[in-house]
């Protein structure tokens, strides 16, 4: 059933009789050309973009527990194409690009919203790399605009600019950064792929895989044992475990990521705005509640729940950025396990098993890469090449020394 | 989180570095045969377990020992607190 205006219009003359579920619930078949393990967002829009662009048939989605569950739905939605380096900037732009067409394509409402995006800076020093990074994002297609202090005090007058550690000089600029509502896009996706024939078989849990003679057969689950051609495995936050499964130890360590969000306040923040240097960052939902963050915790965790010295910690770079913020009452605050790689970039690779392929190590940055991701990881799981946007994403960088350190810190605690 | 310290009692956590596993103490022969692939292991590679995690915490705001923690990664319970130091020595490290 395609979603549209004039469709809105004839269910409300017919009593709403005429809604039916967005994707089926079918039972798992004994065997599939490809499973994808995992039900977030990069696992489904793997899904839909192998049926969609690369026309293939006989998919399944995997998830241990509810699609949308995890980071997809833990995430602070922000979308974004500012990066520095060549292995990771024209991944993100395309990302973007499929972000502003998404809507129309998969025909479902993410609320993609394109408020813009700043990142603050408050040394010579630093405006001189925001100004390299934004000359590298327009050289590779994104936009990008340096601002002066007058510039984002006329966006927001309530700054403290004159921080003694950290006065305000400037920002960096994206305006087509934003947000997206996050779940829509796991329920947008999920939808998609499902009206394509993909089945989404949740509370499914991948137990093991069955390897012989260095080829994957498929995957053992808590509904059974599964075949298939090829695996495909994107479950960030647990990719140690599962690709366990397969006897392979991943340059990626869990961490715990929080998150929060502010009661409902009326329109003060109308785009994104981050201060690294305070580890902070804060946009508002469109019900007002001002969603924010800052670090990782800092130690290996699956507990999808942080610790309070964090939160402090967070609060403490909210006031000494916007010191109105104190008024405001924390409504929620939650955790998600990132897949924190040791050079702080992702993996979309072939393993040096047939037919096992991995997408993990996003770190904390895994959302605004999702339509990117899933497309690059379908056509790896299609073609077995990369795709031209994600050639970077190799297991052998590390062995190599080709890493791409965006900002050299990796998994290191004690480096953010 | 409270590490129980083995000198210095029940400190919070928030006085400590974190580094990562605690495997990290077996650095590699770098004149051994192989040494190149063993370090680029050591280097880059984890176990990074789902429950029992062995782990060098560093007690920076403290007494700047070395300790190697016995933690869980879902619970966050410590079961046990070593100084590194004793646990490197027993593993033939530094005699």
């Amino acid at each position: 059933m395609r979603y549209s205006g004039f469709r809105v219009i004839a269910e409300a003359l017919t009593g709403h009789k005429g809604w039916k579920p967005a994707w089926r619930d079918p039972a798992p078949q004994a065997a599939y050309d490809y499973i994808i393990v995992g039900g977030g967002g990069h696992g489904l829009a793997t899904a839909y973009y192998l049926a969609k662009e690369f026309k293939q048939a006989r998919i399944a989605v995997l998830e241990k527990g509810w699609i949308g569950g995890g980071n997809v739905g833990r995430n602070t939605t922000i979308v974004r194409s500012n990066y520095l380096l060549d292995g990771n900037q024209p991944f993100y732009e395309f990302s973007m690009k499929l972000w502003e067409g998404l809507e129309q394509d998969f025909n479902y409402n993410a609320m993609v919203s394109q408020r813009g995006i700043i990142n603050l800076f408050h040394t010579d020093a630093q405006r001189d790399a925001y100004t390299r990074r934004g000359n590298a994002m327009i050289m590779h297609g994104a936009d990008a605009e340096l601002l002066t202090k007058d510039q984002v005090r006329q966006m927001y007058p309530f700054l403290n600019f004159d921080n003694a550690r950290f006065p305000i000089k400037g920002a960096l600029a994206q305006r087509r950064g934003g947000t997206v509502r996050h779940d829509a896009v796991a329920w947008g996706y999920a939808r998609g792929a499902d009206m394509r024939g993909v089945d989404i078989i949740q509370n499914c849990e991948v137990l093991g895989m069955k390897i012989e003679n260095g080829r994957v057969l498929g995957v053992e689950t808590s509904r059974g044992f599964i075949g298939a051609k090829k695996v495909g495995v994107a479950v960030a936050g647990s990719s140690s475990k599962v690709m366990a499964h397969a006897g392979m130890r991943l340059p990626i360590e869990s961490h715990v990521l929080q998150a929060f969000v502010s009661e409902g306040l009326k329109p003060l923040i109308d785009g994104v705005m981050t201060y690294g240097a305070g580890h902070f960052y804060v946009s508002q939902s469109d019900k007002g509640g001002l969603v924010f963050g800052g670090d990782i915790d800092g130690y290996n965790s699956y507990a999808q729940r942080g610790n309070l010295p964090v939160v402090e910690d967070v609060a403490e770079g909210g006031m000494s950025l916007m010191p109105m913020i104190g008024r405001a009452r924390l409504l929620r605050m939650w955790g998600g396990i990132m897949d924190m790689s040791m050079d702080g970039s992702p993996i979309i690779d072939k393993t040096h098993i047939d037919g096992l392929y991995f997408n993990g190590g996003w770190c904390y940055g895994g959302f605004k890469a999702t339509p990117a991701s899933g497309f690059a990881f379908a056509h790896l799981l299609a073609k077995d090449t990369p795709h031209s946007t994600a050639t970077a994403y190799r297991f052998d960088r590390f062995a190599k020394g080709l890493m791409i350190d965006e900002k050299g810190q990796g998994a290191q605690p004690n480096l953010h | 989180m409270i590490i129980n310290h083995p000198l210095l009692g029940p400190r919070d956590s928030q006085e400590f570095v974190y580094l990562g596993d605690a495997a990290l103490i077996r650095r590699p022969d770098g004149m051994a045969d192989g040494a190149l692939d063993k370090f680029i292991d050591y280097t880059y590679l984890r176990d990074n377990p789902a429950g029992q995690h062995r782990e060098l915490w560093y007690h920076e705001q403290g007494d700047r020992s070395w300790l190697v923690v016995t933690r869980n990664t879902v619970s966050h319970e410590i079961t046990a607190v070593e100084l590194a130091r004793d646990v490197a020595r027993t593993e033939g490290r530094s005699k």
